[in-house]
């Protein structure tokens, strides 16, 4: 359910490294509890992000809750087909519905995160 | 054939709801009085229909609504509470309602004097020292409150950047701070639903411009440290900002400027009886201490012996912040539901919002899970997580099954830090009787959970639509009717 290899936030994003950069998204328990996801709010690509700040917004037909940076940076990419499809977050988390990549400005962030084994028990999943 | 017609649907080409007389000037081409490009080539496609079709299509879709001059609403003084009929029509005394807004003062002083007296009653119910009536709603009133504290730092030559609020705060909270441009800074509720004072203390310093804390808190619990936290945001010379949305668990017991706030809004339409719902026109009055008084916008209604006046000469005010006086004829309601209940029909408001959020808690305990236990004010937050483990049915779907039942939904999924949320603010004009049939429809859908689940998942069943697509109009809304092809 909870890849191995990704590292997770307390607010329940997920970082993936993927060399220098890292894609981040929300978790599936994170998904599950907003339920259907209507709109996602993403930052311009070549914007600074922050750890742990406020980098953009998910809103479902239930509330619009803040989205926090894993890891501090640049981002270098964004997802522009959840304008049109921000369902790909609920039907896909891990995956599909991942949201920005960020050029890391200080990978060591990453060891603040936790791994999937401590995001587990953090949700009560373990 | 649908449900129910559109008002273009039921055009019917050439039919007229009036007749127009000849005109007594001469007619002129519409091409020499307007350019070209404003000329439509074709006329609107505007519904074709006489007078008592409207009324008829009108009058027929108001039998569909829900109003609380037909039921209960558990959505509490937020939405929808009832409104003394007496000060509608008090509000409708021609002398109020066909007042002009440039007519001169000294034809005004009646309307002047009912401004200042409710002042004077606000300051005294509040705590607070002045008041402007200028900001058309709670938000508005928020916007000013915060303009005026940022305005006060600017006088005293100290830049301030940042506002903190709780996590179970209002969320227009964060976003008047943003709008004033202040960094948010957001402060976790302890295991009791209170402000965690320690997390507080973490964040507080001297670039804190304010705390916006909303008393009782939108869990419904009064803030058992709020003289402790106004000491420790005093301490780093911030200001306390009461977000008033909940005053009406307090009026006439406690008093917001004796707990610490240095300005607040109240929410005329939560406290003092003027209309709800449909966006406007409310009335955020704004009530501070006197050292942000200068800050106040204009005009601000004074009294100088028995004569009153709108003075606008005030060098350090925010400035203008709604057209003319505000929205004159719900201070009217106001001020006449403050004159009728007096002081202690306004504490027995309070004393009754609060017993009977406190009945409703008691009686649904067994039922459903109440994350913060313990006696609340004017309303309580209950969950549906113990139904949604057991048969999967969630909030949403014992929101919509109420319906069913004769009731309105009560709000749901908010605080969003309670999973399920269940919020119930019953309001003081509600009987035992009511409350007690809501019980008994919350208690029978609980047993539905179990037995029939199918039928609380599909619900409403018995209203004139049935469960609305709300993803879909979310994802893609289809806000405007057009022609069928």
């Amino acid at each position: 359910m909870y890849p191995e290899d990704y590292r997770y936030s307390t607010e329940h994003e997920w970082a993936k490294r993927e060399d220098g950069k890292v894609r981040v998204g929300i978790t599936r328990f994170a998904a599950d509890r907003l339920t259907d996801v209507v709109y996602v709010e993403l930052p311009q690509v070549g914007s600074q992000v922050r750890y742990m700040h406020p980098f953009g917004v998910v809103e479902s037909v239930k509330a619009a809750s803040e989205l926090y940076a894993p890891v501090s940076g640049r981002v270098v990419e964004v997802n522009e087909r959840l304008r049109d499809h921000p369902e790909l977050v609920n039907q896909d988390p891990h995956g599909e519905g991942w949201m920005i990549v960020v050029e890391m400005s200080d990978p060591s962030e990453l060891d603040r995160l936790m791994d999937a084994q401590a995001y587990r028990q953090h949700i009560g999943e373990a | 054939m649908k449900d129910f017609p559109l008002i273009f649907e039921r055009s019917v080409p050439g039919r007229r709801g009036f007749g127009l007389p000849e005109p007594d000037v001469p007619p002129r081409p519409l091409e020499e009085m307007l350019p070209a490009h404003l000329l439509r080539t074709q006329p609107p496609a505007l519904p074709e229909v006489s007078e008592l079709d409207v009324i008829r299509h009108y009058t027929r879709l108001s039998h569909r609504n829900f109003s609380i001059d037909e039921g209960f609403y558990p959505l509490g003084s937020c939405t929808m509470k009832y409104n003394p009929k007496l000060h509608e029509e008090v509000a409708r005394f021609p002398g109020f309602s066909r007042l002009h807004p440039y007519t001169p003062e000294e034809l005004v002083q009646g309307a002047l004097q009912l401004l200042w007296e409710l002042g004077e009653e606000l300051r005294e119910l509040s705590g607070m020292d002045a008041v402007t009536f200028q900001p058309a709603a709670g938000a508005h009133g928020e916007l000013v409150g915060l303009l005026m504290v940022r305005a006060y730092f600017e006088s005293r030559g100290e830049r301030r950047t940042r506002v903190i609020v709780p996590d179970s705060a209002h969320g227009t909270n964060p976003a008047t701070a943003a709008m004033v441009g202040y960094e948010v800074v957001t402060v976790r509720s302890d295991a009791r639903g209170n402000l965690d004072l320690g997390a507080l203390e973490g964040e507080l310093d001297e670039r804190t411009a304010a705390l916006m804390l909303t008393n009782p808190n939108t869990l419904g619990l009064f803030e058992e440290q709020v003289d402790r936290i106004a000491e420790r945001v005093h301490a780093v010379g911030a200001q306390m900002y009461l977000d008033g949305a909940n005053f009406n668990a307090m009026v006439g017991i406690t008093r917001p400027g004796d707990q610490g706030f240095d300005v607040m809004h109240m929410n005329l339409h939560k406290t003092f009886s003027t209309p709800h719902g449909g966006g406007g026109p409310g009335a955020g009055v704004v009530a501070v201490k006197s050292h942000l008084e200068p800050f106040l916008p204009v005009p601000v209604v004074v009294r100088e012996g028995d004569r009153y006046r709108l003075d606008f000469d005030r060098p350090h005010s925010v400035g203008r912040v709604r057209a003319f006086y505000g929205n004159f004829a719900n201070l009217v309601r106001a001020y006449a539901y403050i004159r009728t209940l007096g002081a202690e029909g306004l504490r027995a408001v309070a004393e009754h919002a609060v017993l009977h959020a406190n009945y409703l808690r008691v009686r649904l305990a067994p039922y459903y899970d109440i994350p913060y236990d313990r006696v609340c004010k004017h309303e309580f937050v209950a969950s549906g997580v113990r139904q949604k483990r057991r048969s999967g049915v969630t909030t949403r779907d014992i929101a919509k099954r109420l319906l069913d039942y004769g009731f309105h939904a009560p709000t749901v999924y908010f605080p969003l830090i309670v999973e399920e949320a269940i919020m119930v603010e019953p309001t003081e004009t509600e009987s035992l009787q009511t409350l007690e049939e809501f019980v008994q429809a919350m208690v029978a859908i609980n047993r539905e959970c179990e037995t029939d689940p199918e039928t609380v998942r599909t619900a409403p069943h018995t209203t004139p639509v049935g469960r609305l697509d709300e993803v879909r109009a979310a994802r893609h809304p289809d806000l405007r009717w057009r022609p069928a092809t």
